[in-house]
């Protein structure tokens, strides 16, 4: 047996803090190995120069002015999902049913448009699918959170399975309304009469959105950041025993957190139903509930930062798409590079939180 | 009329893929690794073991070494659920990155890279089928006893599958003896349970991590292959797969993590999910999308009364979805 005293060849410890330029400095330089990658990777599959890749990603949100409008108006939808799912996020509280609390919201505004539009004028219709959507959203959070803070039920596993229930109850309301009969889809609400369309904002389909999410966003900046509420989160976040000691109701924070967490949600598939598609499928929402989960974390759940994340992950989607329709590839390649991107700046949170240190280099431990 | 002897075969084929996900779910989480990326794995293993007898087929044509045909995708399979759980255990384990992200990463990539190499394989190898139609391949997998035919409908009820599906049995049959009657198992149950204790009775943590999460990805990975080989007959169809990644989720959570009795949950899952093609709705269509919702609402049920009932044999690992970090206490 070898008995000298060896040091294995690197040890990891927990950084202190860095300064927040090295942070982003990490980030982006990850952020920046992870395109070259991508690039690389492009230019094997499609044979093409990987300048003209890149050019071709820009192209994807900046081509045309219609181009740009369309990426600003998935930013803010996949902002407000993120921003919904922060609270709860920032009290360790994983909330990844985003998806299935949007449909929520969305089926409820679907149903006021629907079911209302004969009976009540259309402001009347608007207010009640502001209410009612947000209240969906709101409970479809608020079933596990209840059970989260009576029971200590899983919430991670129990948001979701609420996913798929509300994938499927808005597929059944896609048959019940479908229209015209037997097509199994809805279609266009009110096509005609536009009664529960928000209203449009000069010629810019999609400027009401921005704003209302641009709002909420310093919202719950200010929310988390300023107020009695988002303090009381980041406790029981750090520490439930602690919350508990200095005489936090953790169940009251809990339920209320996500009680607001899903509200957003709501509002989320208020705006896809109301403002922006005007009508409703079971995958209205496009996954964003789950890259939320992602846009929420990578900008460590500052609302700030998650609009330059969620633009970010928008930017990447429409520039892979503009790839896949340029090169005649399946647009699913978006999500290969999308994931190959996510991959390098998961890993990169490594080298904030720890540093290596290498055997023979600085101080020698005891 | 409700036809039970065509139903239950129909049940067990659709539940083997949910059988193998879950049992592979159930051993990651059995070493405190919550793998979201399980659906982007299962389309990955699918897809590997696809494009494995796409060429092989390609390449030899009509004369198929049934043997060769088979493990050549089972061992594509296996090495592409392989590198999904590494890159994850990687990530989370080596680089102690957030699971619910890493998992949620993983199945974008994973459902991106099967649609993508399902939908693009015969553009990128110029060969000019129509579609991925792996029939000969897909034989090989479904052959089942000659016998089964003669002996009605115990044939029908028991024999009817190809191999793959006793093989399925067996291994969630094999986990869960592995999980409750040994020494390995008692050290995977003790690493999910507490880190901590484990490391202090000299269990290596990192190791246990990475060889449950690995050897759970390659399970799950078959599960997709088994999808594709015998349920839709070598039949390759862009997001056909659909959301079984999260039910075989789910079904971990209704097995109380207990891969023995997702044998027949398993079945049950299978069964709650054509149901509605059995039951007569008449011409309402929309009742059906109901019965879809089944098998997550029984799983919410299961998961809300296990909380209730507190019983700690029946409650998930204690560290699911903790990062471990010896110096961190």
């Amino acid at each position: 047996m070898n008995k000298a005293q060896r040091s294995p060849l690197f040890h990891i410890s927990k950084r202190g803090s860095l300064p927040w330029y090295a942070v982003w400095g990490i980030r982006g330089g990850s952020l920046l190995v992870a395109l070259v990658f991508c690039g690389v990777i492009t230019s094997l599959v499609t044979g093409e120069n990987p300048l003209q890749v890149y050019a071709a990603i820009f192209e994807g949100s900046f081509g045309t002015t219609r181009k740009f409008w369309v990426l600003l108006q998935n930013i803010s939808m996949l902002l407000c999902v993120s921003l919904a799912v922060t609270p709860a996020f920032r009290m360790r509280c994983w909330n990844l049913g985003g998806e299935g609390q949007a449909l929520a919201g969305a089926l409820a505004a679907a149903a006021c448009m629907i079911c209302l539009r004969n009976s009540l004028p259309n402001w009347a219709v608007i207010l009640l699918m502001i209410v009612t959507s947000i209240l969906a959203g709101a409970i479809w959070a608020g079933i596990p959170a209840f059970f989260k803070a009576k029971w200590n039920t899983n919430e991670t596993l129990f948001t979701l399975m609420m996913n798929y229930v509300a994938t499927q109850l808005v597929a059944y309301y896609c048959v019940v309304w479908e229209s015209p009969k037997g097509s199994g889809q809805i279609g266009i609400i009110n096509p005609n009469t536009h009664i529960g369309w928000f209203p449009q904002i000069g010629p810019y389909k999609y400027l009401l959105n921005i704003l209302i999410v641009a709002a909420v966003c310093i919202a719950m900046y200010v929310y988390l950041s300023y107020s009695k509420h988002g303090y009381e989160i980041a406790v029981v976040g750090e520490s439930e025993r602690t919350a508990r000691y200095v005489g936090i109701k953790v169940n009251r924070v809990i339920i209320r957190t996500m009680l607001l967490s899903g509200a957003l949600c709501g509002l989320a598939g208020l705006l896809l139903v109301g403002s922006t598609n005007h009508t409703l499928t079971p995958n209205i929402v496009e996954g964003r509930g789950f890259t939320a989960v992602m846009v929420s974390w990578l900008a460590k759940f500052n609302p700030i930062w998650m609009i330059l994340t969620s633009f970010l992950l928008v930017f990447l989607g429409r520039g892979a798409g503009e790839i896949a329709t340029n090169f005649s590839l399946n647009q699913s390649f978006g999500d290969i590079l999308t994931g190959i991107i996510l991959f390098f700046i998961i890993g990169s949170e490594f080298f904030i939180n720890y540093e290596i240190h290498f055997r023979g280099s600085g101080k020698k431990e005891g | 009329m409700f036809d039970i002897i065509s139903f239950i075969p129909r049940a067990v084929v659709q539940g083997i893929p949910l059988l193998l996900g879950s049992t592979g779910e159930t051993l990651t989480e059995k070493s405190g690794n919550l793998n979201l990326g399980i659906p982007g794995i299962m389309y990955v293993g699918a897809i590997s073991g696809v494009i494995g007898s796409f060429f092989y087929e390609q390449a030899h044509g009509a004369d198929l070494n049934s043997l060769v045909a088979i493990l050549i995708p089972i061992s594509c399979c296996l090495l592409g659920s392989l590198l999904m759980g590494l890159l994850y255990c990687f990530l989370t384990v080596t680089l102690r990155a957030n699971q619910n992200v890493t998992g949620l990463a993983l199945t974008t990539f994973g459902v991106g890279f099967g649609n993508f190499f399902g939908g693009s394989l015969i553009k990128l190898s110029g060969s000019e089928l129509p579609s991925i139609i792996l029939t000969q391949t897909s034989n090989c997998f479904r052959r089942s006893l000659p016998i089964a035919e003669k002996l009605g409908w115990f044939g029908k009820l028991f024999l009817s599958y190809g191999f793959l599906t006793y093989v399925a049995v067996i291994i969630a049959l094999a986990a869960a003896y592995v999980l409750r009657h040994t020494r390995t198992g008692l050290h995977l149950r003790a690493v999910g349970e507490n880190p901590n204790t484990a490391d202090a009775a000299g269990i290596n943590v990192i190791r246990y991590k990475y060889a449950a999460t690995c050897i759970g990805s390659m399970i799950a990975g078959l599960g997709g292959l088994y999808y594709v080989m015998d349920y839709a007959s070598g039949v390759w169809a862009n997001n056909a797969f659909g959301d079984r990644g999260w039910l075989a989720i789910a079904l971990v959570i209704f097995t109380v993590w207990r891969p023995n009795v997702g044998v027949l949950a398993s079945f049950l899952f299978g069964g709650l999910y054509i149901v509605h093609m059995y039951i007569p709705s008449g011409m309402n269509l929309a009742v059906k999308e109901l019965y879809k919702m089944a098998p997550y609402v029984v799983t919410i049920i299961v998961l809300v009364l296990s909380s209730m009932r507190n019983k700690r044999e029946n409650q998930p690992p204690a560290s699911l979805g903790l990062a471990y970090f010896r110096e961190e206490r």
